[in-house]
């Protein structure tokens, strides 16, 4: 066990592994590296020293001097990055428990809302009707950060599962325009779609993608303002597919633009216009994109309107 | 005679909001909180259906769903996996293991549940 243990310690791409970080940003790796740019360094400092004074044993001495004190420089410097990494990976693992925690409660919740909204207890008055869609409508929204906060922590964990199929991009796009029509009405929003025809298949998780895709009409359509536009377009564009959602909502503001995709964040302007929103959104479906073989990016004017665009490869 | 589901699930909320619904739509239903009690209730009861959470005290569901299928007197009651796990890993698990129906809570309301409930029983 302790053999083990000890073995794993010197498993680098092990231990990298553990904290889903690339080898470069690798803490166990980078005290490897320096390692060896030390001893390098050393041999020739040595080599450079005893040319030109007298006493080989002094020049050994200063050496090994400064090559102990780098060395030690660098476990410090390496303890504390794997320190950081080890809380890192802890604060994913503590939001993926939470989360999981909290979805028994909110099912119970869901459950029990429409078993009394169905009116199978007693008869139910549009009044109190009112109050339990506020209720749902809300459990909704607490439903849908836990399950947002599971999916951060499992990008982040690198366990983002993704099944490779041979899927449709013009169907998944026309599935995700179908189920957002009802919200896009209700926000008083026209939808414009300009969706070439026979397009070829691509490989991906459908389901990670359509998170990805509903994503980007979600917030086209959530941050317009009073008579709302949103276009969407698909085309083939070199050997990639390429997807395009554009507004004429609030825009993003120039200074906030590079923080965009980044969890958490929520441009000053949306917060003014809407409350609801976790900030995740842009998050999650950049890590889907990318990790799917893609690439996103964005253009945007405050009080012009967005333009948010993914290609992902077509083989 | 109506028919009998088990409901093997530890939160006796749901317990409590499945058998209202569920006795509405004229099923006889029984409670068992762990995976030992719903192990011997399926034995004695043999009910016509099995709703099986996987997160259980003492038995973890996949046992139960293995052992009910390993048993000559329950492997062929339809059990419906209904649970908060996700995992592409566990939906394939519990299908290998007999499993008839995979369903995340959070995935579907409870009409919906007790649709599936009904065309697993063949209505």
């Amino acid at each position: 066990m302790i053999s083990e243990k000890i073995c794993d310690q010197f498993n680098i791409v092990k231990q990298c592994r553990k904290y889903d970080l690339t080898l470069w940003q690798c803490p166990q790796f980078l005290f490897l590296v320096m390692g060896m740019v030390i001893i390098f360094s050393t041999l020739i400092t040595y080599a450079i020293g005893s040319k030109y004074i007298d006493d080989p044993l002094l020049v050994a001495l200063i050496v090994l001097l400064i090559s102990a004190i780098l060395f030690i420089i660098a476990a410090i410097i390496t303890r504390s990055f794997e320190r950081l990494a080890e809380a890192n990976r802890m604060k994913s693992e503590f939001v993926s428990v939470v989360s999981h925690q909290l979805r028994s409660p909110l099912s119970n919740l869901k459950w029990v809302i429409e078993l009394l909204m169905s009116g199978r207890i007693s008869s139910v008055s549009e009044k109190q009707l009112e109050y339990f869609r506020i209720l749902r409508e809300n459990s909704k929204r607490m439903e849908e950060l836990v399950q947002d906060l599971l999916t951060v922590s499992r990008i982040e964990q690198g366990r983002l599962p993704l099944k490779k199929e041979e899927i449709s991009l013009e169907d998944l796009v026309k599935t995700a325009i179908k189920d957002t029509e009802i919200f896009a009405r209700a926000s008083n929003v026209e939808m414009k779609f300009n969706l070439a025809r026979n397009l070829p298949q691509i490989t991906a998780d459908p389901s990670q993608l359509k998170l990805a895709v509903d994503n980007l009409l979600d917030n086209a359509i959530r941050y317009v303002k009073e008579k709302g536009k949103v276009e969407l377009q698909l085309k083939k564009k070199n050997s990639n597919l390429y997807f395009e959602v554009k507004d004429n909502g609030v825009g993003i503001p120039r200074d906030d633009q590079k923080y965009i995709f980044q969890k958490f964040f929520r441009s000053g302007n949306i917060k003014r216009h809407q409350t609801e929103g976790s900030g995740l959104g842009l998050y999650i479906t950049k890590s889907i994109i990318e990790k799917s073989g893609g690439k996103i990016g964005f253009t945007s004017q405050e009080g012009v309107g967005s333009t948010f665009w993914f290609t992902l490869p077509i083989k | 005679m109506s028919k009998k589901i088990l409901f093997i699930e530890d939160e006796s909320a749901l317990q409590k909001t499945f058998g209202e619904i569920l006795k509405q739509e004229g099923y006889e239903t029984i409670s068992a909180l762990d995976g030992e009690i719903g192990l011997r209730l399926a034995k004695e009861n043999k009910p016509n259906i099995i709703l099986l959470d996987l997160i259980l005290p003492k038995i973890h569901g996949f046992d139960v769903l293995k052992k009910l299928k390993e048993d000559n007197e329950t492997k062929e009651i339809p059990v419906i996996v209904l649970t908060n796990l996700e995992g592409l890993e566990d939906v394939e698990k519990a299908l290998e293991l007999g499993a008839t129906t995979y369903l995340v809570k959070t995935q579907y309301s409870l009409e919906e549940v007790v649709q599936k409930i009904k065309k697993a029983l063949g209505e």
